[in-house]
This record gives structure tokens, sequence and C-alpha cells, in this order.
């Protein structure tokens, strides 16, 4: 018996935008100045918030935190192809994207200070409270979008996680789900290349993470994840086929974490001041405002005038999270049930 | 003899036991080029090398599957799972597996493997970082769970762990990794599984605690006549000492720091209830959580019992 040949596959990654700010005119996405100037704006904001909440956590005024230095534009980006009916799932990694849609910035700071309330997304966004233990939200967001099919609904679910989370059975359950149900869900994945100290090819013998998607019977894309065109254009790309009916797609957006894993981690124990600084020059801000010169739309002064906006944005937010009254002791007893139980209405009493 | 914290205390048991058997060996996420993130398993990938201290993908049920097939070949493994917030995705393997390989084989198979997971509230941490179930696992019978209140018991309850012909989940209190030293042996010393210690003698109330709450409890019962009780495994328990120290003291406190509905304070009193009912003076009171989910950093330190509220129950039960 001979062997026979089923199959063939073919992974791509998806570029737009390079290093030296030269974009392919053919694949730069359908956006107005004003748009791209947005984008920019937003990258801005995510960034100045980033540095304000890692001080605020150094000066012991929030907890521990997250960094998503150098993921502006696959947080951004991706965001940015959204609209206010999708729904998205997120890690605890993506403030990119809570700036993107709107999420209030004291809230964001007040959650990474400890104080549950903030958890509390404000009506109008369908995004679910941040997700702390690894991959466990990718089922929810499969379950979303096999409501949303139900209802007949034209909304994509969105849901992100990191390159760690691909090792967890739960994504690969909802990635199984997603395929069999051709659910309208979109995976995006920010391979920011470390889950703490284990680098990539600790976690994973596969040459991408996109092409695990081959394997669910649907497409999977690698975008360069600090190209906030590239990102945005698979994005968009993914969540109309989404709305559309015609399935999942899953995204990689090949990026970097520039920080510490958080802020109580030391990265400079498991990884070279030399990788770095390689990608400190492949910084995804850097890349668009060289783009935005080119024509003729940014120059250093006018990064002065956008980082200074944001940057008023952001003290506003830190200032109305520190003015907010602390959470009430009894408030750990508030949401737990609809109808508390007599236990618990008892314990409420005596504290 | 040298003063260690926890930290360094359980990293020489390690350390030792590793270099004594060479069937031990650990694994889980973070553990090896950086040392864990507590650094409790720091310098033993460089002694011990890439073939002893496995740094894998970030997969909680298949560290703990793979443990298990390990144990089952012959080895000594020990996974470290992150946090015990994250043992949950593992629940499968360590209940349905685990805790049921002897007897699924009756013999044939063992499982003998410690899981080393810190526990515990006080570190205002994100959630799931400070969870204290542990009375879902002592559910489970086939599993032992152990406690160390400190750096000398750790060591010498995790070589006595890593030497246990079944699986044992230890559990590390985060707060009291760094908070006390205390003088540790540099030899080798075992604290056997399933006994208690009595961390202070007393006469008119007995106080069981176990983990991060007992260096609490020593703080509140100042001043009272107190036995206090380090029950250092809760499965299997010694309820011979609780039993016994209750005869003599006819009153009994039970503080922990997990939600009070079906913890393990339930247990301890149901136990003494049916074994020592007329030696009791007085009811037996728990002070615990209330029975909430763990809440983050902002409001922690009032869902941990504090010192006053062991002080009430106290004067409660000594007003019989
Ligand atoms: C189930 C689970 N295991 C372990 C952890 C501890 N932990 C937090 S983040 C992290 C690495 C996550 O890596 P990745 O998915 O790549 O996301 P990144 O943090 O790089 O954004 C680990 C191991 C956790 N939060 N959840």
């Amino acid at each position: 018996m001979p062997e026979v040949l089923l199959a063939n596959f073919q992974t791509k990654r998806l570029e737009v935008l390079n290093e030296k700010g030269e974009a392919d005119l053919e694949l730069l996405p359908d956006l107005s100045d004003a748009e791209i100037w947005r984008l920019y704006e937003l990258m801005l904001l995510a960034r100045i918030f980033d540095e304000r909440a890692v001080a605020l956590q150094r000066e012991g005024r929030i907890g521990t935190y997250p960094p998503i230095r150098g993921q502006e534009a696959a947080q951004v980006g991706s965001a940015f192809a959204l609209n206010q009916k999708d729904w998205l799932f997120p890690s605890f990694r993506e403030m990119g994207a809570h700036l993107t849609l709107g999420y209030p910035i004291p809230q964001l700071l007040q959650y990474w200070g400890g104080d549950e309330r903030a958890q509390k997304v404000p009506s109008g966004l369908n995004i679910f409270p941040f997700c702390v233990a690894v991959g466990s939200q990718i089922p929810h967001a499969a379950g979303a979008a096999l409501a949303a099919r139900y209802r007949r609904d034209p909304v994509a679910v969105v849901t992100y996680f990191g390159d760690g989370a691909t090792s967890k059975g739960d994504f690969h359950e909802a990635m199984n789900l997603a395929g069999v149900f051709s659910l309208p869900l979109v995976f995006i994945c920010q391979n920011n290349q470390w889950a703490i100290s284990i680098p990539l090819k600790g976690q994973t013998a596969s040459a991408t993470l996109a092409q695990k998607a081959i394997a669910y019977g649907f497409e999977g894309v690698q975008v360069d994840g600090n190209d906030v065109f590239a990102v945005y254009r698979a994005t968009r790309q993914a969540v109309e086929k989404a709305r559309s009916g015609a399935g999942p797609t899953f995204i990689e957006c090949l990026t970097y974490r520039m920080a510490d894993h958080t802020t109580a981690d030391d990265a400079g124990r498991y990884r070279s001041g030399e990788e770095v600084s390689f990608w400190a020059a492949r910084d995804p801000i850097l890349r668009l405002e060289r783009f935005l010169e080119g024509r003729g739309l940014w120059s250093p002064q006018k990064r002065e005038e956008a980082a200074a906006q944001a940057a008023a944005i952001v003290d506003a937010g830190v200032a109305e999270m520190e003015a907010s009254a602390p959470p009430a002791a009894a408030e750990i007893f508030d949401e737990v049930l609809a109808t508390p139980t007599p236990r618990q209405a008892g314990q409420r009493k005596v504290r | 003899m040298a003063q260690l914290n926890m930290v360094q205390a359980i990293n020489q048991a390690l350390s030792q036991e590793m270099a004594r058997d060479d069937r031990v060996l650990l694994l889980g996420e973070d553990v090896g080029r950086d040392g864990g993130v507590f650094r409790v398993t720091e310098g033993l990938l460089e002694r011990f090398g890439r073939e002893r201290v496995l740094d894998t993908p970030l997969c909680e049920s298949g560290i703990m599957g793979a443990a298990i097939g390990m144990a089952a070949y012959g080895l000594r493994p020990v996974p470290e799972i992150q946090f015990l917030g994250f043992t949950y995705s593992a629940f499968e393997q360590l209940f349905a597996h685990a805790a049921r390989l002897r007897s699924r084989s009756r013999g044939r198979y063992s499982c003998p493997m410690v899981v080393r997971t810190p526990y515990g509230g006080g570190i205002k941490a994100p959630e799931l970082h400070e969870e204290s179930t542990e009375a879902l696992f002592c559910q489970v019978p086939g599993l032992k769970v152990v406690v160390p209140s400190g750096p000398y018991v750790a060591k010498g309850l995790l070589l006595a762990a890593l030497r246990d012909p079944d699986p044992v989940l230890f559990l590390e209190p985060t707060r009291l990794y760094r908070l006390l030293r205390e003088e540790v042996p540099e030899g080798e010393y075992l604290v056997e599984l399933g006994k208690a210690r009595v961390a202070r003698p007393g006469n008119s109330v007995t106080v069981v605690a176990w983990g991060s709450m007992l260096e609490r409890v020593l703080k509140a019962v100042e001043g009272y006549d107190a036995e206090v009780l380090d029950l250092l495994t809760l499965n299997p328990f010694d309820s011979e000492a609780i039993i016994s120290s209750v005869q003599k003291t006819g009153r009994l406190v039970i503080v922990h720091e997990a939600a009070k509905t079906c913890g393990f304070g339930a247990e301890i009193a149901a136990t003494v209830a049916e074994a020592a009912i007329l030696h009791l003076r007085a009811p037996i009171l728990r002070v615990t959580a209330p029975d909430v989910p763990v809440p983050l950093a902002k409001l922690i330190d009032y869902y941990l019992p504090d010192a006053q509220q062991i002080r009430f129950a106290l004067d409660e039960v000594l007003q019989y």
C-alpha cells in the first residue's frame, strides 16, 4: 500500500509597515489620516498609562501590575477593529485594548490597586473582567460565540491571551469548539515571546502559534504584532468574517514584552539585555511615527503635544482613582450571591 | 545553627533530598532558570541540571498528570503549582488519579509525589493568588495534606513527605515565606506526617490552628492560659492530640483562614463532638474567614481572622 499525501499546509505572516516606517500600499488598511492619528494617540495613551501604572506601583499607590510596554500596536490595533456590540474576553494584560474601547482609566487603576469594584464593566461595553487564571477565559468566549450565533446577533466575540496560554487545555478545548461549531470567534494571541521566565521554545515545539489553528480546521495567521496596520487589517478581516457567519480565526501577533512580566518580577534573571534592545529598536510607536512623518503628519513637537494630552488624561484618571472612597469592609459580602445565604447575612452583621 | 526563613528551609530540604535520592526531580512553571516565582527552587537547576529540574510549559493539568506518570514509573516527582488557585485546573488529575492510583490498581502502582504550592492570604496579590481551600483536598481519600507553619517544621515535614509512599499536597503559607526566621539544623531530620505539635502548652482552652494562622494565634493568646496545637498535617490529622488536649482544657477554639462553611474546622469540631463531647465545658467556636471569595488587596486584611476576633472567641468560651 502506498502512503497517501492527505494535506499540505501553509502558514503566513502579514506585514504592512516595516521598521523604517514604509508601508505596503496594497495592504495598508483603508483608514483616514485622522483615524491613523487616532491610532497613534491611543498607542501613546497606552504607553503613558503603562508608565504611570508602573510608577504608581513603585510608590506603593497600586498593587502588582503587569506592564504592556511594547505590546501597544497589538492591543490598540486589534481593539480598534471592534465595535461597541462586539464581546471581549481579555486576559490580564490588555490595558491597551481597554483604553481603546473607552474603559475608564480610574477603574483600570483601581483594579490594579486591589479594589474589585473596578471589575464592574460600564454598561455599553461588553467586556468580561480581567482573568488572572491563564487561558481560562478562552472557553467563555466560545460560549458567548455560541450564544451570539443562537441569537442570530451579527457580533464578533474576541478573546485575548498570551503565548503561555496556548499550552493550557482550555485553549485547545475552546479552539476545538470554535472549529467544530464554526463560531463567530476571533482568537488574538499576543505572542510576547515570554511566559514569565519561559521563552516561546519552552512553551511549544511548533514553529508558529498561528499554525495551531490548522489542526482545528480554521484559519490561523501570524501578523507582525509591532505593526499596528497589520494587526488592524487582520483583526478587521477576522471580525467581519465572524459577524458574517463565516467562522473563527486565530491571529498570532508576534510582539515582545519589553518590561518585566509584572512589577513583582525581575526579567533580568532570565533574558539578555541585547534581546531587549533588539526589540526596543522595533518599538511599535516609533514605527508608526516614522510612517506619519513620511506623510508630513508627525514632528517631535506634535509628539510632545500628543504626549502631554495623553499624560493629562492619565493624570486626571489617577487623581480620580485616588479621590475615590476606599471600599467599605462589608463590601466583601456584596454580589457574592443574588441573595446572601443566611450565614453570609449573619456574618455581615457582626463585622 | 543557621537562622533560615521558610523559603531557605524548603530549598535546603529539596536540595538535600535530591542529592540523596536521584529519583527526586522537580517540574513546574518557572522552577528552573527563574528559581520559582518565590525563589524556593533557586540554585537547584544549576546544581542538578535540566534533567532533574524541568521548566515546563504553562499547563497545570499536564504537570500534575505527568508527575503521576513519573511517580508510577518509579520516580519521586515534585510538581510545583505556582499558586494554589491554579491547582483547580489540575483537579481531575489530582482527585481522579493521584489520589486513587494505588486503589485503582489495587496496589500495583502507587503515586509517591509531593505537590508543592504557595497557599493562603495576606500578601496583597491578584485574584486566585491567596486561596486557602485546603478542605477541598482533605475530602479526597488517598491524598495527604500538609501545612507547615514555619521554617523548622517545613524542612522536616518536606523531607518526610518526599519519603512518603503516597501523594502529598504540601501547602506553603505564602505570608510566612519570609516572615519568620528560625534555627534550622543543617543535617537531615524528619517531622512525622499526621502528628500535631503543641506550639504552646496551656490548661484552660485548646486552640487549634495551622499554617499562617498559627503565628497570629500565638500572638493573640498572650495573657491566656491557652494550649495551642499546630496541626501540621490536615489529612490524616492528629485527632488524638486534639482530643486529649480538649479533655484537659474542656474548651476548644479552631482558627482557620479559609471560609467557614465546610472549612476544615468543621471536621475538627465534629471529631471532638464524637469523641469528647462530655469533656466540653463550653460550645466549640470557630474563628474563620467569612463565606465570600478571597477579596483583592484592599480588603484582604478584613477577610483574614485577626487577633481581636481570636481573643473574642477565647473570652466567650472562657465565660462558661
Ligand atoms: C493557570 C495559571 N497558571 C499560572 C499562572 C501564573 N502566571 C501568571 S501569568 C503567567 C505567564 C503567562 O504567559 P502568557 O500566557 O504568555 O501571557 P503574558 O503574561 O506573557 O502576557 C503565569 C505562569 C496563572 N496566572 N494562571
